[in-house]
């Protein structure tokens, strides 16, 4: 097929010269029409815009230029260098140069040698020059008139109008993206009377659909997509801006404010939530979290991300080709690329990682059941900070009893084992802070054994610290999977360098807590400290223990019956016994003391270092701040304010709880000291040597300088600008795209890009026209929509003549409608329409249809999982779907929907096996299919005839026709037998999918008519727009 | 007529008289002159046209066809070159010093930005292979012992230094997304030899554990090419190609059956509203339908006998490296014009030395095996083997123990398809972070895979907002110094 089109386009390339140029010299030539493309596409690149680039000195975008240089001597072709250059007379070095890889057409030759002779007049790009409104006279459609005088011109006629069935169809895919229901069809063939295109054009134009079929598009234009896009693609809060467009376009917003409120809604004086959504336009860009990406690589790439949106959804503009140069074809300036970069940089966000969660956008109940539960966290708060006097008291205390443990602690010294070894085959690991965490293997019962070669002397107590760690179950300090431990017995040994052992005697034991002491009965013996001490009075299953308080620090001091010393060579071996099955230590460390006073008193864990520092500090020399920061302390310790402290972190989390239930989305928040933004040369964001440039507008389109008191110009400024009638672009830039909506192909062919390598319009006064009153209506998209579909252009047949599609094989001149396969989305949603399947509800979070699985096999950091959506979700339109920007639902991917990495002004349109896949083994076809059937089998009659009548008229809007019928029926026949006599493939058939079919359907018979349905669902005619 | 976007660009390569006739396959460039003195020849060719297979706009060839497929072995993570390729004993001999600030000032860091540079010694010794006494990485003796059929480079550059945008610089020659992948490229140019199968295939494996990079399906995609050169994703566990399988309850016949009354109808439909995307449609169902057949016996390599298997190293089903190394030779048998396959953990940032080894394991064998095999079968002179990862890694330690990004300097191979064997072309610096002897960038090695196609590369393009977009940008220069 492709080679067709290539043969099409070829010919076509003739053809419209055929057509639009005066190749005959019946017409005068036009510079803009005839001329610049010839020179764009092969002269500018070394003879134009670019400086750096250029060639010879001189350039042929400026006549002056070119003149002053002899490339042009006007009038006298002959004497041109240009002329003789191109014609190959310049024997030395013809143009275009051969390692350019350009060809200029004879006809193209002829065009600028007549040029020249009638005088080489330029002109201004007809783009930048602001469209002017060709007058006319009232009483028929503009639309019409300026189409039709095209048409007489070229000595073509109009096509009949279609007939009302496939209007009827039209006007439906078009304007709310779903087929007609049978009893739409035939209201609308009824209506006989004037004005029915229009009255079903105001219909649809009201219904809420209209929002979401116009969505798509905007969607693709501004690249929406549910994930960041670069490496691990995970996922961002952004659907309630798609919820925005649908409701924008449904409430049909002028197209002038959803412009300032897509760019600077965060900016407008008292600016609405909806507005601070609509500013998420901002957020839409690539981002990444992948590790080791430059902050300022990515500033440079997000910079020039939104300038390729801004320039092609507004301005239809490649000005994204001045990132490392100035434009090779149009007057755009690698500064002008950077200054309009630069309105962006007051936009608060991290140039890599996580991005943040967004604004909460609560709905009603869920704002009232918000502030409730912030006014609770604010009733907290206050009771929580009121003054106390018996927390006062308290407060006195503690600071001695903190200050003690100060001191206390400072006789300890943490001991780094040279060896730690578990017998049970765990991992012992030592780690910074000395302590040792174990892992890996579980044995039922171990011995840690822990050497020390530390010059100790004089040492009179030991103590094993048992400490909290995140890897533990419950964070520990022990094994056990209620994060508790049981010491059994601790047995000391001193390995002298001689070879010769001593045993360390024991004479006290006392641990901070012991099991059974919380509950407040008599602590049980059994788990005592002292049991790690008096072997014989306990068996194996007993020792220290701690239940339950689990997920704190807790310890253990020793006493040592008389001091010991290490001499050099000399090691202590601490065996650590644990012989309760199940219950062993999980991180702990060893400390030793010289000083007797530490195994006194009570045995408490000092506060962190900051803290003690402020206490070992006088009370009366500390500062307010210090002494703030230790009474802050104190309440988030105190059992005293134990109860306000609770309450507190309650009403904390139950808002914290709460919030993640609330939608939110990323929006546009302004930073007072925006990023400097420097012109990069080459690009290259390594180099900080380009001037610093402020946000300006395009030097080459704005002769909007207005006055701005030295202020800095910002988004809202852009917004006002592109808007403006100064701005030449951003009307006919829409309309251009809206028409491709109706007609297929924009009225100019490259959607995004109406500069010097662009089409100029064949219809220029038509696109001028609309975006002429598009601006007059006050940006009214409806009234430009229903202008365009209630006109004879547009209600035209789509079937072609052979002669007509030899004249204009692209249907530029519009004496036909066009046909086309619907869109990937309308594809989708027009199976669950005609199927009965479809849940129409407008918005809410994307949606997770089916999908095969492992087809996200491929995403990391974090491996995904695709929860498949269930019940309504599960039949939601196309538009609503997950888009996972790197791996698109391969159903939309197979359809050409576009990966939104980049802004999509057009989609491809291909025809490839992939979707005859998917049409015919997706589950969610194969589930509509079952659906339609069970509809066929219900309300289509009892014969074959009129239950194929039913779907013909259900899907495809008309009867069938006799051969169809024809060729239904040995299907059904074959496969009816072949179900009868295999039931388990007939159930295995139905049962595909999420809903049931009903219970007393005959299998057979069913699954028989599910591929019946199959067939229909899958006909060329079934997903085109005609 | 259908107004289509596809047809945009080739309509836009109207300008080009070359395009217009000389890129056409003879015989349609041929007719397309007729169509111009009788516009109504179009619509008669249209139908005969639609149907034939894609063939490629390169015709008649820019020049001799070198290798007429390739199979391109993407090391995802970006392997260090200093542990496969790459001998530096100069660093073994700094390892634990500073880095010398003179190797690195003004270039790109990725993780290690704002720390301390200390050199780190390759982790693994290097032995002698082949001829040449080419020295590599002790750990791949199987390369090394087909070492002799490799051409080695040591001098890559890259332009991306963080996965992803990398792994588009190297499939797409941008940085940008929406850019053709060179697998695409390929099949527009040269359309495919295979009947029934995808001109681009991409195979990606799972190792056996480590970490795996993630890979976006824009590696292969078509970009601004028509759909239908984008690469299809064999997978190696459920249905190969998504949605193969019939529905559950549905016999191959039945579907055979419920195909045919589709294109029936179709047909009929075409003769009524007589729309060439009709004709192409009913093309499409009946590819889909053999793909169905075509595609579960390709992937089916118990037929391999077991000498095979054990040459390669794999097991029907494992999803291995190996295994698709294997379904590679059966696809560049089968037709495929380009198949791309992802080995994705490379990216030793910590752990490097038994990382390395590990993978090494993974791949060794079954690349030796992929050369051997195609050479045994006299496929190896017309199939372009490529190894090559995203970027190569740093001289400097990352947390004593692994190596971070680099783009600077770093090793690929290629094998077979004209180039030159057994031998090792390019060099970095003494400590291997700078090409200094023939570097090649990323867009060298695209026009040279293109030229050893027979394409040249600055004419191979396709016009996009305004610019004509290749392969290479606007840079490229074929590496001479390896063409056989």
């Amino acid at each position: 097929m492709e080679k067709l089109k290539y043969l099409l386009a070829a010919g076509c390339g003739c053809l419209g010269l055929f057509l639009a140029s005066p190749a005959t010299g019946v017409e005068k030539i036009s510079y803009n029409r005839d001329i610049r493309p010839i020179l764009s596409d092969n002269c500018f690149h070394c003879h134009g815009p670019d400086q750096k680039t250029r060639k010879g000195k001189f350039r042929l975008d400026v006549r002056e230029d070119a003149v002053a240089k002899g490339a042009i001597v006007p009038g006298k072709p002959q004497e041109s260098e240009l002329i003789t250059r191109i014609f190959g007379l310049h024997q030395a070095e013809p143009m275009p140069p051969l390692e350019a890889h350009k060809t200029v057409t004879t006809a193209q030759k002829e065009l600028l040698r007549r040029w020249i002779g009638a005088g080489a007049k330029y002109e201004k790009h007809w783009a930048y020059v602001p469209p002017v409104k060709p007058s006319t006279p009232s009483g028929r459609n503009p639309v019409d008139l300026l189409v039709g005088q095209r048409l007489r011109e070229l000595g073509l006629k109009p096509s009949p109008r279609a007939d009302r069935r496939t209007l009827a169809r039209r006007l439906y895919f078009d304007l709310v993206g779903l087929p007609p229901a049978p009893g739409d069809v035939e209201a609308f063939v009824q209506d006989k009377s004037p004005g029915a295109v229009s009255r079903l054009a105001d219909k649809l134009l009201a219904s809420p659909r209209f929002g979401e079929r116009m969505a798509i598009g905007w969607l693709d234009v501004v690249r929406f997509a549910d994930t960041i896009g670069y490496h691990s693609d995970n996922p961002r809060n952004v659907w309630p801006y798609r919820d925005y467009v649908i409701k924008a376009f449904n409430g049909n917003m002028p197209f002038d404010q959803f412009t300032r409120e897509q760019l600077a809604g965060d900016l407008l004086p008292n600016s609405s939530r909806e507005q601070k959504v609509a500013s998420a336009f901002n957020r839409l860009l690539l981002s990444t979290e992948e590790g080791g990406a430059q902050a300022k690589d990515y500033e440079a790439r997000m910079l020039t991300d939104r300038v390729r949106a801004v320039s092609s959804v507004w301005l239809g503009e490649t000005i994204g080709c001045a990132q490392c140069h100035d434009h090779k074809f149009d007057p755009i300036k690698q500064r002008d690329f950077y200054a309009l970069g630069a309105f962006f940089a007051d936009i608060e966000e991290a140039s890599i990682g996580r991005r943040e969660p967004g604004l909460l956008l609560p709905d009603e109940k869920q704002a009232e059941e918000l502030k409730h539960l912030e006014e609770a966290v604010a009733r907290a708060q206050k009771a929580y900070d009121a003054p106390r006097p018996e927390w006062l008291a308290a407060y006195t205390s503690w600071q001695k009893e903190q200050a003690d443990a100060v001191l206390q602690e400072r006789r300890w010294k943490a001991l780094k084992p040279v060896t730690a070894v578990s017998a049970g085959g765990s991992e012992l690991k030592v780690e910074k802070d000395r302590s040792v965490l174990a892992g890996g293997k579980k044995a039922a019962s171990d011995t840690y054994t822990l050497s020390f070669t530390n010059g100790l002397r004089e040492v009179v107590g030991l103590r094993v610290e048992t400490l909290p760690h995140d890897t533990l179950p419950g964070r520990g300090p022990g094994r056990a999977e209620d994060g508790g431990f049981v010491l059994t017995e601790v047995v000391a040994t001193i390995r002298r360098l001689d070879l010769t052992t001593n045993l360390i005697s024991f004479n006290l034991a006392r641990a901070d807590f012991v099991q059974g002491q919380a509950t407040g009965t008599t602590s049980d013996p059994a788990w005592s400290a002292a049991s790690v001490i008096g072997r014989h009075l306990q068996g194996d299953a007993i020792g220290w223990a701690i239940l339950p308080q689990t997920n704190q620090a807790h310890q253990l001091v020793l006493g040592l019956s008389a001091p010991v010393t290490l001499q050099p060579g000399d090691s202590l071996s601490l065996e650590l016994k644990q012989n309760h099955p199940d219950y062993a230590l999980g991180h702990f460390r060893i400390g030793v003391t010289t000083n007797t006073e530490a195994l006194q008193g009570p045995l408490r864990f000092p506060p962190p270092a900051e803290i003690a520092a402020l206490l070992l500090i006088p009370a009366e020399q500390r500062n307010e701040k210090q002494k703030e920061q230790l009474f802050t302390h104190f309440k988030s310790v105190a059992p005293e304010t134990a109860e306000a402290r609770q309450q507190l972190a309650d009403a904390r989390k139950a808002k914290d709880d709460f919030e993640p239930t609330i939608p939110r989305c990323l929006v546009s928040v302004t930073n007072a000291t925006p990023r400097t933004v420097r012109v990069l040369p080459r690009g290259n964001f390594l180099l900080e040597t380009g001037d610093i440039v402020q946000p300006a507008l395009p030097a080459y389109l704005a002769s909007f300088d207005k006055k701005t008191d030295g202020r800095r110009l910002n988004r809202l400024d852009l917004a006002n600008w592109l808007v403006s009638r100064e701005n030449p672009l951003t009307a006919r830039v829409v309309m251009n795209r809206v028409w491709k909506q109706f007609f297929g192909l924009g009225l100019s062919r490259v959607v995004d890009d109406l500069g010097a390598q662009g089409e100029l319009p064949p219809n220029q006064p038509l696109l001028d026209w609309l975006a002429c009153e598009f601006m007059d209506s006050g940006w009214d998209l409806k009234h430009m929509t229903r202008l365009i579909v209630t006109s004879d252009t547009y209600q035209q047949t789509s079937v072609s003549s052979k002669k007509l599609r030899a004249r204009d094989p692209l249907n530029r001149e519009l004496a036909v409608q066009s046909r086309w396969r619907l869109d990937a989305e309308l594809v989708r949603d027009n199976a669950l329409a005609v199927s009965g399947l479809l849940v129409e509800k407008l918005g809410g979070p994307s949606v997770k249809p089916y999908q095969p699985e492992g087809y996200w096999e491929n995403l990391n950091f974090p491996v995904r999982s695709y929860d498949t959506s269930v019940g309504e979700d599960q039949y939601r339109r196309g538009l609503y779907v997950w888009w996972q920007r790197s791996y698109l639902h391969p159903s939309l991917l197979a359809f050409d929907a576009p990966t939104r990495e980049e802004c999509a002004a057009e989609r491809n349109r291909s025809n490839i096996p992939q979707q005859a896949l998917v049409l015919l083994n997706d589950p969610t076809y194969v589930e509509a299919s079952r659906s339609l059937a069970v509809r066929m089998l219900k309300e289509g009659g009892a014969d074959t005839k009129s239950r194929l009548t039913w779907a013909w008229r259900q899907v495809l809007s008309r009867a069938p026709r006799p051969e169809e019928v024809k060729a239904i029926q040995p299907l059904l026949d074959k496969q009816l037998a072949e179900y009868r006599c295999n039931t388990a493939a007939a159930q295995a058939l139905l049962k595909i999918g999420q809903s049931l079919p009903p219970q007393d359907a005959d299998p057979a018979e069913l699954a028989a008519w599910t591929n019946i349905a199959r067939v229909i669902l899958n006909l060329h005619e079934t997903i085109t727009r005609s | 007529m259908t107004p289509h976007p596809e047809l945009g660009q080739f309509l836009a390569q109207r300008q080009t008289r070359r395009a217009f006739l000389g890129r056409t396959s003879q015989g349609v460039g041929a007719l397309a002159l007729a169509s111009l003195l009788n516009p109504t020849v179009l619509s008669a060719a249209a139908a005969a046209a639609s149907k034939s297979k894609w063939t490629g706009v390169v015709t008649p060839l820019d020049y001799p066809q070198k290798a007429k497929r390739v199979i391109w072995l993407s090391m995802a993570g970006g392997p260090s070159h200093l542990e496969t390729f790459d001998y530096k004993p100069k660093l073994a001999k700094m390892h634990g010093e500073p880095m010398p600030q003179s190797f690195t000032e003004g270039k790109q860091i990725a993780q290690l930005q704002g720390q301390k540079l200390i050199c780190f010694g390759p982790q693994h010794g290097f032995k002698k292979f082949g001829r040449n006494g080419t020295e590599i990485c002790e750990l791949f003796p199987q390369i090394g012992s087909v070492i002799d059929d490799i051409c080695l480079i040591r001098s890559m550059t890259t332009e991306a230094i963080n996965h992803d945008p990398a792994h588009m610089f190297m499939n797409t020659g941008s940085q940008i997304a929406g850019r053709p992948s060179m697998g695409a490229w390929t099949t527009y140019g040269l359309g495919s030899e295979s009947e029934d199968l995808p001109g681009f295939v991409v195979l990606t494996s799972l190792g056996k554990g480590g970490q795996n990079q993630p890979i976006a399906a824009r590696q292969w995609a078509a970009g601004l090419l028509p759909s239908r050169f984008q690469g299809v994703h064999l997978r190696g566990k459920g249905d190969p190609v998504l949605y193969l399988s019939t529905p559950a309850g549905v016999t191959h016949a039945q579907q055979k059956d419920v195909v045919d009354v589709i294109n029936a109808i179709n047909a009929k439909y075409d003769t009524i509203v007589d729309d060439p995307e009709i004709s192409t449609r009913i093309v499409q169902y009946e590819m889909a339908f053999k793909m169905q057949t075509s595609v579960p016996a390709l992937m089916d390599i118990k037929s391999e006998g077991a000498k095979t298997l054990e040459l390669y190293g794999c097991q029907p089903g494992d999803g291995s490296f190996a295994s698709n190394c294997l379904l590679a030779r059966r696809l560049a048998e089968r037709g495929v014009r380009f198949i791309q396959l992802y080995h994705k953990d490379w990216d030793h940032h910590g752990g490097l030395k038994e990382g390395i080894a590990f993978k090494a394991q993974e791949i060794d064998r079954a690349c030796m095996a992929l050369i051997t095999d195609l050479k045994q079968r006299g496929m190896l002179d017309d199939t372009l083997i490529v190894w090559a990862g995203e970027f190569g890694r740093t001289p400097m330690s990352q947390g004593g123990d692994g190596r971070d990004h680099h783009n600077a300097g770093f090793s690929i191979w290629m094998c077979g398809g004209g180039v030159k064997p057994g031998i090792v072309y390019g060099a970095t610096d003494e400590l291997g972070y700078s090409a200094i002897e023939n570097p090649a960038d990323v867009h060298d090695l695209h026009a040279t895979m293109l030229r050893l196609l027979g394409i040249e590369h600055k004419k191979l393009s396709v016009k996009f907002q305004g610019l004509d977009v290749r392969l290479t940008g606007i840079a490229g220069d074929t590496i001479e110094g390896i063409l056989a």
